[in-house]
């Protein structure tokens, strides 16, 4: 059978996504709802930013079914059945992941609001390419758009945490 | 107002038959932009996404054609299996929008939206790819030229939609390029397939950008074939791939509007197309 996800705005209509491992229930919600959208202002999950809604920034990045994807280009009524997984979902309990440490300790992070695009985005790098060269790390960041860095840091800041999972493995 | 999400091609038959006006989502990379910026209401949905059999894609090796799937995505295009197959759709897919934006956008969803700045839909002209649909007749087959029929308009009859797409495996060079105001995440300001059939001694080109619909210029392929030979270990003069970059442009219909003028467009189409002939021979 078909899913048929109920969104008109009226209430008592609720659907279920699943999000950094936990079903978390969205109520009352209107269609055009972008994922962006749900996790911000209706799961209380502020990580992923919303700046140009149009899919060029990828500050709003998050995984989807192990894609990294443009949650504001998501339909949230439409991610039902699939794995959502934030900047809030990577590391444990609040503590910072090996990606985030390096963007602070390489300087990877100025102003902050693509940060969490870019950690996210990072993450799914290192997860399908764990020793990317200089090329593959460009082409993975080239939908994430930071506008204090100039990428240097960030960049730094990857092959740090490729260094370290070489080391450590 | 719901979202109708159906799990199978016929589930997606039977849903689109019983709400006719609902609006096929599949990647969303067009749709949620006209809902976020440009105030489009959506109203009834049907989400592609859990129809799986729309993600595949294979070859019948006897036919010498590959079949893909309208819900395979950029990503899987730009490497592997498919981009050994079919480069120039390789090329077209890496030129598209960024990573995050090539993991949703699918064939289909060009097809779909079927704007003239769509990056695969050069490609689908110049290989004079076939459009499988699937309505509440049963299926049918559209050429590629029948297919689309104006600035983001397609021959798609009310519940149908596209199942897959086929086009010939083709021996000999074929590549596709493309102009913008930058290198990364652009929409193209003009854009060109070409492919050279070095066994029948054929070109084709496909323009796009720079008309209503996708271009194929039909007369400067023609004028090609009968001045040089197109089959392998042919040489090229320079001043043949001139002229045919002088005649493809002739038979683009640019405008001018916010993103390029129609005179730029014009000779930047014509600079392809001679880029891409004499890439061809060497």
């Amino acid at each position: 059978m078909s899913i048929n996800i109920p969104v008109s705005g009226q209430s008592n209509e609720i659907y279920s996504l699943r999000v950094n491992g936990q079903e978390r229930q969205v109520r009352d919600a209107w269609i055009g709802e972008s994922l962006l959208y749900v996790l911000r202002e209706r799961l209380g999950l502020p990580g992923a930013k919303g700046a140009c809604e149009q899919g060029e920034c990828g500050s709003c990045t998050v995984i989807l079914d192990g894609k990294a994807v443009c949650s504001c280009l998501v339909m949230a009524a439409d991610a039902v059945e699939t794995e959502i997984l934030t900047v809030e979902g990577l590391g444990p309990d609040g503590a910072l992941t090996d990606v985030q440490s390096a963007f602070l300790s390489e300087g990877g992070v100025q102003c902050g609001f693509c940060t969490p695009g870019f950690i996210v985005a990072v993450h799914h790098l290192l997860e399908n390419n764990p020793q990317p060269t200089d090329d593959e790390i460009r082409e993975a960041l080239s939908g994430n758009i930071c506008r204090c860095t100039g990428y240097g840091r960030i960049l730094e800041a990857v092959r740090t945490v490729a260094d370290q999972r070489r080391t450590n493995s | 107002m719901p979202v109708l999400i159906p799990r199978s091609v016929d589930e997606l038959v039977e849903v689109f038959q019983e709400h006719p006006a609902a609006k096929l989502l599949a990647g969303g990379t067009d749709y949620m932009v006209e809902v976020n910026l440009h105030g489009r209401k959506p109203d009834i949905m049907i989400s592609l996404r859990q129809v799986k059999e729309l993600t595949e894609w294979s070859t019948r090796a006897s036919q010498s054609r590959i079949t893909i799937g309208a819900g395979v995505p950029y990503a899987d295009m730009e490497y592997g299996e498919i981009a050994r197959l079919v480069p120039a759709l390789a090329q077209a897919a890496r030129t598209v929008g960024s990573p995050q934006i090539r993991a949703a956008g699918t064939l289909g969803g060009n097809l779909g939206t079927c704007s003239p700045a769509g990056d695969s839909l050069p490609v689908l002209a110049a290989f004079d790819a076939t459009i499988h649909v699937i309505g509440p007749e049963g299926t049918r087959d559209i050429e590629f030229a029948d297919f689309m029929v104006g600035v983001k308009r397609n021959s798609l009859q009310p519940s149908e939609f596209v199942h897959s797409v086929s086009l010939p495996i083709i021996a000999g060079w074929q590549g596709y390029a493309k102009v913008g105001t930058r290198n990364a995440m652009v929409i193209s300001t003009a854009s060109a397939c070409l492919v050279r059939d070095s066994d029948e001694g054929i070109v084709t080109i496909a323009l796009g950008s720079v008309g209503p619909t996708i271009i194929r210029a039909y007369s400067a392929e023609a004028w090609l074939m009968k001045s040089v030979s197109l089959r392998a270990g042919a040489t090229l003069d320079p001043s043949v791939a001139e002229e045919f970059g002088r005649r493809v442009a002739l038979e683009s219909r640019p405008i001018d509007d916010h993103r390029s003028t129609a005179e730029y467009r014009r000779h930047a189409v014509g600079v392809l197309a001679q880029r891409l002939l004499t890439r061809s021979f060497s």
